[in-house]
C-alpha cells in the first residue's frame, strides 16, 4: 500500500496561557510565567483555563447553556482550528471531514451531589432517597453535557463538521490515539481530512477527586514538572484544549491550502510499567517514530514519581545534550489534551521556524506511551 | 503474496471473523444467546439490583449471573468484557493464551465515580457534604484503587494484560453504536495490514441509579414495567422507549488471508462499514434521515454491494418512537420498496438495549444468523404500526437464507453506523461462489419473497443449547446439525402503504 503524506493545515490550541500560537511560542522560548491558581481549590493547584469570548466561537447561546466548560472548551479550539485551515466557510468540505476526539466525561452538578450525600447520611431508606432527588433534582439535558462523545456531537452541531466522529477514551494515551489513527486513516487512503484532538477541564471538583484518590496531585506550593518527583512527585491538572486539521498532502494542495508542518505516523505503546520498562518503550517508540538528530523535544512529562525520572532519562540518552521543554511548565497536566496540544505547539514552532522538526513525548501518569513528530512540510 | 481470493473488489484484504463471544441478559455464550434468541425469549425483568421505589422505569436486562468485585459499572462492564472475549478468542484458537497476536478495540461507557464509592468517601464529612469533603478523604490515601477503578482506560488495560494484545489499546465511544465502532475500527486496521488479527469488543454493565433516571429524564425509557418482558416493542405501534440492558460481545476479526493460511475456521466475513456524523440536535436525527441513509449506503457500496443484495436488517432498532421510525425511513430510502419484503428484526426486543456493546453484540447475533440460517424475531410485536410496513420477524424465529446482512447502529450525539456481514464475499461472477447466491435479485413484492434455495455447499451451522436437539461439536468449536427447519417464509405481517415517513412534530428525544 502506498502511504501519503500527512499534513497539519491548522491548529486550534486553548489553555490557561491564551489561544492560539502567540502565548504559546511565548511560553515555549520562555518569555511567559505559567498561570497557576493556587485559591481555588486550595492545597491543590491547576492551571485554570483563560477567559474566553465563547461567542466568537459558539455563536448560539442555547449551544452554550447546553454544554459544560469541558465542551465548550474543546468546541472553541475545534472552531480555531477550523479557521485556521481556512474551513470555516466550506460548509461541503466540513460535512466531509471526520471526527477523532478523545475524551474522559462530563462536569457533575456539584450542588446536587452534596445535598443527596448530605441527605443519604439520615435518609430511613437511601435507596429511595437516592432515586427522589435524582428523578428531581438532576437536569435532563446534563446528561448531554457529560457524555464522552458529546464534545464531538456539539463540534458537529455548531461548526457542522459531520463526516462521522469517533470518541475516544483512556486518558493521556486517548489522545496519543487519537493521532495515531487520524494520521493512518489518513495515508491508508481511509480518510482525506479528520479534525482531530481533545478538551479537558482542570476546574473541576471531581476531577480532583479522581487524581487525588490515586495519591498524583502535587500538594505544595507551585515547583516545574522536574522539580517534583525528588519531593514526592505529582501533577498539577490544567485545563486546555487542542485540535487539529489533518489531511492528506494532496487534498490539501488541491484545494490551495497551506501545509504548516507534517505529522509523522505516530508509534505507541502500552507497558506494565516494570521496572526499565518506561525507558525501553521510549527508546523503542523514539526509532520507530524516527526522530531526528535536529529535533527540538516536547515533553507531557506528568510529574508523577518515577514515570517523570525515566521519562526524562530517557531523553538525555536519546537527544543527548537536548533541552527538553515539559508542556506541564506551561500548561499543566492537561490529560487527554496533552497530545493534540503538544502536537499543535510543535506544529506552531516549526512554522515559526524554532526547530525543523519537533519529538513531542507522552507518558501517561498511570499508563501508555507515545511519541508524536511533526516536522517541517517540505 | 495475496491471492485476489481474499481481497475485496478494491484490492483491500477481506475480514473474516473467526471468533465469536456474547453474554447478554439471556445467558452467558453463544449457545444460550442463540437458544433464548430463537425461542423468542425475553431477558428483560424488574430491576433487583437497587431498589427502584420512585423510578418510572422499573425494568432492565440486567446481567445478574456475573459477578464482579467490587460491584460497579466498570468492574462489570470488565468482566462481562473478559467473559465474551474468552468466548471469541477460543473459538478462533488464535495465539498462545495471553498471547493475542494483534490490538485490541474496546467500546466502554464513560466511567464516574458511583454512588457507593461517593457516599464513602462523604462518610467521615460533618455538616453539610460538599466536594471538599471528598477531597479530603481521597487525601487519606484510605480508597487508592479507586483512581484505576474509575479511570477511563483501565478496562482496556486490564483487557489488553489478560489477553496480551498488541500495541496501545484503544477505548471508545460512539455513545450506542460504540459497538460497531469498535468491529470498524479493527476493520481498518486490517486493511491497512497494520494487523492480521483484532480483537473488537463492545461491554456494558451499567444499569445503576443515576444511568437508569438520566434515560428516563430523557423520555427515552419504556414505562410500561408489567410484565417486563412485554415492555421492549420495536416497530410496534404502542411502543414507548427502549429497555435499558446489559452484555458484552467480542469478535475476533481477521485478514481472510491469514486466516486460511493457520487453518482457521472462518465463520463470516465484515464487508462493509458505513458512519455518517449528525450535526442536527443532540439526541434526535435529521428530520430527513439523510445522515442514517448515507451511513446505510456507505456502508453497502463498502462492502462492495448494491442494496439489492442486503438479505436481512439487524435493526438498531430500540423502541423508541424517534429511532424506529427514522431507522424505518432509512432502511426504506436505500433498499426502495423492497424494503418491504426484507426480514428485519430487533434484538432488543429481547436482551433490551445493551448500548455502549448493542452494536457488538448485534454483530455477533447477525454472524449467528448467517451461519444458522435462522432470524431471531422481534417480540412483543402486537399492534403494528401502520407507519412503519415492514417485514419485522414478528414474534417467532424465521428460517432464512441469509448471505448480507446489515446491521445498524445509531447513537446520541449524532452517531450513524452500519455493518454489512456476511456468509461469503461477493465473488465476480466467474467465482466459485455456491449456486443460488451468485448475483441474485429479490423480487420486490413481499408476497413473492422466497428464501434462496439452500444448497449442500450453503447448509447452515447452528448453535443450539445443550438442552436443544442432539448435536456435535465440531473441531473448530461449532455446534453442527443438519438443517431440519422450514425454509418457506412467512409472508409479512403488514403489507400496508411505503412509510409516510415525515417527521410528525416533536418526539421524546430518543434514538
Amino acid at each position: 500500500m502506498t502511504l501519503r503524506p500527512v499534513v497539519v493545515t491548522g491548529t486550534g490550541i486553548v489553555s490557561s496561557l491564551g489561544e492560539g500560537p502567540a502565548p504559546h511560542l511565548a511560553a515555549l522560548d520562555g518569555h511567559v510565567p505559567p498561570r497557576v491558581d493556587a485559591e481555588r481549590f486550595a492545597p491543590w493547584l491547576v492551571h485554570p483555563a483563560v477567559a474566553l469570548d465563547w461567542d466568537r466561537q459558539i455563536p448560539k447561546r442555547s449551544d452554550q447553556r447546553q454544554m459544560e466548560a469541558w465542551q465548550r472548551l474543546g468546541v472553541y479550539a475545534a472552531g480555531l482550528a477550523l479557521d485556521a485551515a481556512g474551513l470555516r466557510q466550506d460548509g461541503g468540505l466540513k460535512a466531509r471531514t471526520h471526527l477523532i476526539v478523545a475524551a474522559g466525561g462530563g462536569e457533575r452538578d456539584y450542588a446536587v451531589d452534596g445535598q443527596i450525600l448530605t441527605g443519604l447520611r439520615d435518609a430511613a431508606d437511601p435507596g429511595a432517597f437516592l432515586n427522589e432527588r435524582l428523578m428531581s433534582d438532576l437536569r435532563p439535558t446534563l446528561f448531554l453535557a457529560q457524555l464522552s462523545n458529546l464534545l464531538a456531537g456539539n463540534i458537529a452541531i455548531v461548526h457542522g463538521v459531520t463526516g462521522a466522529s469517533r470518541t475516544f477514551m483512556g486518558e493521556e494515551a486517548a489522545g496519543t490515539d487519537a493521532l495515531r489513527i487520524a494520521e493512518a486513516r489518513i495515508a491508508a487512503g481511509q480518510a482525506d481530512i479528520i479534525l482531530a484532538g481533545a478538551s479537558y477541564n482542570a476546574e473541576r471538583p471531581d476531577s480532583l477527586v479522581l487524581f487525588e484518590l490515586g495519591g498524583y496531585l502535587w500538594k505544595r506550593p507551585f515547583a516545574p514538572v522536574a522539580e517534583r518527583p525528588p519531593r514526592g512527585g505529582g501533577l498539577i491538572l490544567g485545563s486546555g484544549a487542542a485540535f487539529l486539521v489533518l489531511e492528506a498532502a494532496e487534498h490539501a494542495a488541491s484545494r490551495g491550502a497551506e501545509a504548516l508542518a507534517r505529522l509523522h505516523p505516530v508509534p505507541s505503546g502500552r507497558t506494565r510499567r516494570g521496572p526499565g520498562d518506561v525507558r525501553a518503550s521510549l527508546r523503542r517508540l523514539w526509532s520507530e517514530a524516527g526522530i531526528g538528530r535536529d529535533a527540538a523535544i516536547l515533553s507531557g512529562a506528568t510529574g508523577v514519581a518515577d514515570v517523570t525520572e525515566a521519562e526524562l532519562a530517557a531523553i538525555g540518552e536519546l537527544a543527548p545534550g537536548a533541552r527538553p521543554v515539559l508542556l506541564g511548565d506551561l500548561v499543566g497536566h492537561v490529560l487527554e489534551a496533552v497530545a493534540p496540544l503538544g502536537a499543535a505547539l510543535a506544529v506552531a514552532a516549526i512554522r515559526e521556524g524554532r526547530a525543523p522538526e519537533m519529538a513531542v513525548t507522552i507518558l501517561g501518569h498511570r499508563r501508555g506511551e507515545g511519541v508524536v513528530r511533526v516536522a517541517a512540510a517540505r | 503474496m495475496t491471492t485476489t481470493r481474499d481481497r475485496d473488489a478494491r484490492g483491500r484484504p477481506l475480514v473474516a471473523v473467526t471468533g465469536l463471544g456474547i453474554v447478554t441478559s439471556l445467558g452467558q455464550g453463544k449457545a444460550a444467546n442463540w437458544a433464548g434468541l430463537t425461542a423468542g425469549r425475553s431477558g428483560i425483568h424488574a430491576i433487583t439490583r437497587f431498589p427502584t421505589a420512585g423510578l418510572r422505569t422499573r425494568i432492565a436486562g440486567t446481567v445478574d449471573f456475573v459477578a464482579a468485585e467490587p460491584f460497579c459499572a466498570p468492574t462489570l462492564g470488565e468482566r462481562l468484557a473478559t467473559l465474551a472475549a474468552e468466548e471469541a478468542v477460543e473459538q478462533a484458537a488464535i495465539g498462545r493464551p495471553g498471547d493475542f497476536p494483534g490490538p485490541l478495540f474496546v467500546a466502554v461507557p464513560p466511567v464516574e465515580v458511583d454512588w457507593p464509592q461517593r457516599r464513602a468517601l462523604a462518610e467521615a464529612a460533618s455538616g453539610g457534604v460538599t466536594y471538599a469533603d471528598l477531597l479530603a478523604a481521597a487525601a487519606t490515601g484510605r480508597f487508592r484503587d479507586w483512581h484505576d477503578l474509575f479511570s477511563f482506560g483501565t478496562a482496556a488495560d486490564r483487557i489488553a494484560d489478560r489477553f496480551g494484545t498488541i500495541g496501545s489499546p484503544v477505548s471508545l465511544s460512539t455513545a450506542c453504536s460504540s459497538g460497531a465502532t469498535a468491529i470498524q475500527l479493527g476493520v481498518e486496521a486490517i486493511r491497512r495490514g497494520e494487523a492480521d488479527a483484532v480483537l473488537s469488543i463492545g461491554t456494558d454493565g451499567s444499569v445503576n441509579p443515576e444511568s437508569l433516571i438520566r434515560f428516563s429524564l430523557l423520555s427515552a425509557l419504556s414505562t410500561q414495567n408489567d410484565p417486563p418482558e412485554g415492555a421492549a416493542k420495536p416497530f410496534s405501534k404502542n411502543r414507548d422507549g427502549f429497555v435499558m440492558g446489559e452484555g458484552a460481545a467480542a469478535l475476533v476479526l481477521e485478514n481472510a488471508e491469514a486466516a486460511r493460511a493457520r487453518g482457521a475456521r472462518i465463520l463470516a466475513f465484515v464487508l462493509g462499514c458505513g458512519e455518517k456524523g449528525d450535526g442536527f440536535h443532540r439526541t434526535r436525527s435529521s428530520p430527513d434521515g439523510a445522515p442514517i441513509v448515507a451511513a446505510i449506503r456507505e456502508a453497502i457500496a463498502d462492502a462492495g454491494l448494491s442494496p439489492d443484495d442486503i438479505d436481512y436488517v439487524n435493526a438498531h432498532g430500540t423502541g423508541t418512537p424517534e429511532n424506529d421510525r427514522m431507522e424505518a425511513l432509512g432502511c426504506s430510502a436505500v433498499l426502495g420498496e423492497r424494503m418491504r419484503g426484507v426480514p428485519i428484526s430487533s434484538n432488543k426486543s429481547m436482551i433490551g438495549h445493551t448500548l455502549t456493546a448493542a452494536g457488538a453484540v448485534e454483530a455477533v447475533i447477525s454472524c449467528m444468523t448467517i451461519a444458522n440460517g435462522r432470524l431471531p424475531p422481534t417480540i412483543n410485536y402486537r399492534v403494528p404500526d401502520p407507519a412503519i410496513p415492514l417485514d419485522v420477524v414478528a414474534n417467532e424465529a424465521r428460517d432464512a437464507s441469509v448471505r448480507f446482512v446489515l446491521s445498524n447502529s445509531f447513537g446520541f450525539g449524532g452517531q450513524n453506523t452500519c455493518l454489512v456481514m456476511a456468509r461469503e464475499p461477493r465473488r465476480a461472477t466467474t467465482s466459485t461462489s455456491p449456486p443460488g447466491t451468485r448475483g441474485r435479485r429479490r423480487p420486490t413484492s413481499p408476497d413473492s419473497f422466497r428464501p434462496p434455495i439452500r444448497t449442500a455447499d450453503s447448509a447452515p451451522m447452528r448453535w443450539t443449547s445443550p438442552t436443544a436437539r442432539p448435536s456435535t461439536i465440531s473441531p473448530s468449536g461449532w455446534r453442527t446439525r443438519a438443517h431440519t427447519g422450514s425454509s418457506t417464509a412467512r409472508a409479512s405481517p403488514t403489507t400496508r402503504s411505503p412509510p409516510p415517513c415525515r417527521r410528525s412534530g416533536r418526539r421524546p428525544p430518543c434514538r
